[in-house]
């Protein structure tokens, strides 16, 4: 597979074309769109209408050759190397110094690899469940597509920070315009916590850029390595920097006090807003955590002080989202909140430090994107049939709809974490190896494993199992085809990686430990050249 | 090849003036023809026509001279500083234009004099891009005001035009008062009005700590204040905006205050670097409060023209801190800024035009509802003019671009601008609930049963439209051309070069140390 690779020089040509492929997609559906706009009532309901084949017929094809292009990342991958792969370097904007860099690490191409899947079947959630304005909203999706993949590839802050609000107007869009009720909230509230966080950001970006600027020219340069090596800030400097990234990435994870638009969003999210909210867009910030902001600075990351605020905030979430979960009656809400609580656990993973909790964390990332992923799914399937996500108005539904209560009951339990599913390795691998550093928070989080399994199995209960007492439910047709082509990919991730993580645990495996060793030795060197009291470099 | 004028001499003064004098001249004979003829629709097509076509040759005549002149020290600068404003007003010249003869006929307004103002109004700005003396600025920034104060009051049956018009001349005059006065005291602590000398003498004999000299920058900031509409001088700005014919409008909101800023930045570049100390302060909290304020009462409004103009308002305040930046840097950002923020604001305001209904005073954001389903085109121009006003990347266009090379020029100023660059980033997140506001209201709400679809645009708006917002896209990616000649565009300032290592504080030195007149002249520059 690898020669063949090789052969076509698949290295050379896969990232950008990873950025290319959604977008030309996007322009084809876009322009379809304008030029057969005037047959179609605006408004109306196009996948009755016959108008929606074209736009996801167009953008399932579009998705399908992303997917199947990015697959060659897993071959072509090298992972006894822990430097970037599969770089291009391109002139953008010379003037100011910045450049056009992207490039891979084991972290990436899992995320790359999560993300092309996922979006490849949200296409297959939104199938009928979207019906006006289908070549907006495809389009949309495709360019979402780009932003994310774009923050997963960039090696350059700047194009980093680009892509990262590239990514924040589609959803904006999809969650105002194909949204529930509160939409219009719900949107404008993801928006503007997205920018106070990110608008930060740029400011330290640029501060970042400067101080790294090359001496010879006086540009400044955003290089991801060159950053790394350069930019010398004093601590106090740092402090607020980290600041800066810690406030965009906290947002976007979320943590705890920073979470409250998450379950708007969510829940007023069409299905596949949700399922790429929850399996994607949240992952970017603890992606952002494990590339630019523990990195960068270390040593005002590792600070005792800060450090453990942030693993205080990671527990109480982890606690508080699960707490959240348990007493909600909407089912899409309690899926929201479980969110809060595993992203938790990364947190935990992340700032523990240790190089079997990064990679748990980084398992629990893949994890959620798959099992919160397909939840949201199969709450969008099941709405779709009863216009509720009420636990309440349910019951007793798996003898009337037995394949989706086998698909349920499996996907629950691999958010829970039952051994066997991939849930159990991510969490197991996050508190044995935060145990290590960190026993009082591991223990805490621990139980919360407990409650976790409280709240899914009771909802389930009251879905499925109790009795079928409601009149409406008992002729609630079973899942189609479509839907399963959709859930099975998913199931049966769950099932492999629960089994044999192996070769994904391998992948990531050199990204983690570069990771550790790398923060360690530069928090050293930080905290030894501080205590020298080297001179404040001014940029 | 490049000559070296020498704008002491008249002749050479005059060849350096030629774009200008074909402005003013041309100006003056298409007044003549238009008053000519008996006011017609079709006599103020044509006089329109014309004054875009004297535009464009005078725009012609700017690019042939950037490349042919160059001057040392004298009234009137020559340099690419200079071009690349003249370039940005003759541009919000041709669209302002354009839009006013849709928006003439769609509000009964006939008379063909109106293009003319405008054509006396840019040969002011200009002037004012290359005023080197303190006397030719005041001389631009009139000629600019007074051609203004008509064109704001152009709809005479309109009681809202009128009175708009009548505030923006009370309180511009009362403005330039407070100029003139500034200028009076500045000669007095200097004895001079040459912008370069100023600054020389000013560390020469180390009168950065002079009261006169403070007194009068502090008032020509309050007076430049009042121009560029910075909080709190800024209270004419809504109603004058309101007032005034759309066109008109757009052409104060971004012509007018791209000439003035461009004035300001060259008088405090050239002549006040070594008294940073003393308007720095001053200067740093105008632009946080015309940030915070501009964009907090932005939040209020409803009415669509009144939210551009505390939206220009607060972008007053963003290019404050280019100016605060005090730095090359500073004026590059600026330049690359004005642009962008005269495209934005023209294609804005050509979507004002194109919503107008006849005999409607004012377009509500409410107006908008539902844009997407009916008139699709206008309202993704909108969107993106939106988004580029709050400068946000790639979809905003090169609007993103303009910020962020304003906070590169802030973090990269001798003395770091933080607090600025903190501000500025606050403040654009919280203008993202205006803007967001108008997108939201035409994408996400539902047009209502019975709200009539608006009338085609006519075809000049539409022309504005598509080339701004094509133009901001493109800049949006490939920014790198503009970024270069903003950088070449710095202003020339041929001082001793042990001087412009910009900004410096001075201390007053004691009376006896200070270098007597006659070793000043010495150092002077070719006097």
């Amino acid at each position: 597979m690898s020669a063949f690779l090789t052969s076509i020089g698949y290295q050379h040509w896969v990232l950008p074309a990873l950025l290319v492929i959604p977008l030309a997609g996007a322009l084809v559906i876009w322009v379809h769109g304008a030029v057969t706009r005037p047959r179609c009532a605006p408004g109306g309901d196009e996948v009755a209408t016959g108008v929606a084949a074209a736009p996801r017929g167009w953008a399932l094809a579009t998705f399908a050759i992303e997917f199947v292009v990015s697959l060659g990342l897993w071959w072509s991958f090298d992972p006894g190397n822990t430097g970037w792969q599969s770089v291009v370097d391109w002139s953008w904007i010379p003037m100011w110094g910045i450049r056009f860099t992207l490039g891979i690490d084991g972290i990436a191409v899992m995320m790359v690899l999560l993300t092309t899947l996922i979006m490849l079947l949200a296409v297959g959630g939104s199938w009928t469940s979207i019906r006006a304005r289908t070549h907006s909203y495809y389009a949309l999706l495709l360019v979402l597509t780009a932003g994310m993949l774009g923050v997963f590839l960039a090696l350059d802050l700047f194009l980093f920070y680009v892509m990262w609000e590239v990514m924040l107007v589609p959803m904006y869009f999809i969650i105002g315009i194909w949204g529930g009720e509160r939409r219009i909230y719900a949107s404008l509230k993801f928006f503007l916590y997205t920018m106070v966080g990110s608008m930060l950001m740029l400011a330290a970006i640029v501060y970042l850029g400067l101080a790294a600027r090359d001496p010879a020219t006086g540009l400044p340069n955003f290089n991801y390595d060159w950053i790394l090596q350069h930019a010398l800030v004093g601590s106090t400097t740092a402090k607020w920097l980290f600041g800066a990234f810690f406030l965009a990435f906290a947002v976007k994870v979320p943590m705890f006090p920073f979470h409250t638009w998450l379950p708007d969003a969510h829940v007023e999210a069409p299905t596949a807003g949700s399922v790429v909210l929850a399996s994607i867009m949240l992952k970017l910030g603890t992606f952002g955590f494990i590339r630019l902001a523990v990195p960068l600075f270390p040593a005002a990351a590792m600070s005792p002080t800060i450090r453990s605020i942030i693993l205080l905030l990671a527990v109480i979430g982890i606690v508080y989202g699960a707490l959240v979960s348990l007493v909600q009656p909407d089912f899409k809400k309690l899926v929201a909140y479980s969110s809060v609580s595993h992203l938790g656990f990364v947190m935990l993973g992340i700032f523990a430090l240790t190089v079997q909790s990064v990679q748990g964390a980084l398992m629990v990332m893949i994890n959620h994107g798959i099992s919160t992923g397909a939840l949201f799914f199969l709450i969008g399937m099941i709405y779709e049939r009863r216009h509720t996500r009420l636990i309440d108005d349910y019951g007793g539904i798996a003898r009337v709809v037995p394949m989706f209560a086998a698909m349920l009951t499996i996907v629950t339990f691999s958010s829970i974490g039952v051994p066997g599913t991939n849930g159990f390795v991510g969490e197991f691998l996050v508190l044995i190896g935060s145990f290590r550093t960190e026993p009082v928070f591991a223990l805490v989080a621990t139980t919360v494993v407990i409650i976790s399994a409280a709240y899914l199995l009771w909802a389930i209960q009251r879905i499925l199992f109790n009795s079928l007492d409601k009149p409406e439910n008992e002729h609630v047709p079973d899942l189609n085809k479509r839907e399963l082509a959709v859930l099975i990919p998913l199931v049966a991730c769950i099932v492999w990686l629960g089994v044999y993580p192996a070769p994904v645990l391998r992948r990531m495996e050199g990204a983690a430990t570069k990771f550790v060793s790398q923060v360690d030795a530069r928090r050293d060197a930080m905290v030894t050249a501080d205590a020298q009291s080297a001179p404040e470099v001014q940029p | 090849m490049i000559t070296t004028l020498d704008v002491t001499v008249p002749a050479q003064l005059t060849l350096a003036l030629v774009p200008d004098l074909v402005l003013m001249g041309g100006a003056m004979i298409l007044l003549v023809w238009s008053a000519l003829r008996p006011e017609s629709d079709a006599h103020q097509r044509s006089v329109g026509v014309a004054s875009i076509i004297l535009a464009g040759i005078t725009m012609v005549l700017v690019l042939a001279w950037a490349n042919r002149y160059d001057a040392g020290p004298g009234p009137i600068a020559v340099d690419n500083f200079r071009w690349l404003v003249d370039i940005i007003v003759l541009l919000g010249t041709v669209f302002a234009i354009a839009l006013s003869m849709d928006d003439n006929m769609r509000n009964g307004i006939r008379a063909a004099e109106s293009h003319v103002l405008i054509l006396l109004a840019s040969s002011g700005m200009m002037l004012l891009a290359g005023a080197r003396d303190l006397i030719i600025v005041f001389l631009g920034i009139e000629l600019m005001s007074v051609a203004v104060y008509a064109l704001a009051g152009l709809n005479r049956r309109s009681e809202r035009s009128a009175e708009g018009a009548l505030k923006y001349f009370l309180l511009g005059a009362f403005s330039t008062a407070f100029l003139l006065y500034g200028i009076a005291l500045v000669y007095g602590a200097t004895g001079t009005t040459n912008l370069q000398l100023i600054g020389g003498r000013v560390a020469m004999f180390a009168l950065a700590g002079s009261p006169l000299l403070v007194a009068g920058v502090a008032l020509m900031l309050i007076g430049f204040g009042f121009k560029v509409a910075l909080v709190p001088f800024h209270m004419w700005a809504p109603d004058v905006y309101d007032g005034a014919p759309s066109a008109v409008t757009a052409y104060m909101a971004a012509s007018v205050k791209a000439a003035a800023f461009a004035a300001f930045i060259r008088v405090w570049l050239e002549a006040f670097p070594y008294s940073y100390s003393a308007w720095h302060g001053a200067l740093a909290g105008l632009a946080i409060i015309t940030m915070i304020v501009g964009n907090a009462i932005g939040l209020q409004q409803r009415n669509i023209k009144r939210l551009l103009a505390y939206s220009s308002i607060a972008h007053a305040g963003y290019l404050m801190v280019a100016i605060a930046a005090a730095s090359f840097q500073g004026s590059s950002a600026m330049l690359f800024y004005l642009l962008v923020y005269t495209l934005a604001t023209f294609g804005a305001f050509a979507v004002v035009v194109a919503l107008t209904r006849d005999g409607q005073e004012a377009v509500m954001i409410e107006d908008l509802t539902g844009l997407w389903s009916v008139r699709p085109w206008l309202a993704f121009a909108m969107a993106v003019l939106m988004l580029a006003l709050l400068g946000f990347p790639i979809f905003g266009g090169a609007g993103f671009f303009a910020k962020w090379y304003v906070l590169e020029a802030a973090l990269q100023a001798p003395v770091p601008q933080t607090t600025l660059a903190i501000v500025l980033v606050l403040t654009t997140v919280v203008s993202a609930g205006y803007y967001l506001y108008v997108v939201m209201v035409m994408f996400m709400r539902a047009r209502p049963d019975g709200m009539p679809a608006p009338e085609r645009a006519g075809g000049l708006t539409r022309m504005v439209l598509a080339i701004t917002v094509v133009l901001i896209l493109v800049l949006g990616v490939v920014p790198n051309g503009v970024a270069n000649l903003a950088r070449a565009g710095r202003p020339r300032i041929d001082v001793d070069p042990t001087l412009t290592t910009l900004p410096r504080r001075i201390s007053t030195a004691p009376p006896d140390t200070a270098p007597r007149v006659a070793d000043a002249r010495a150092a002077e520059p070719n006097r």
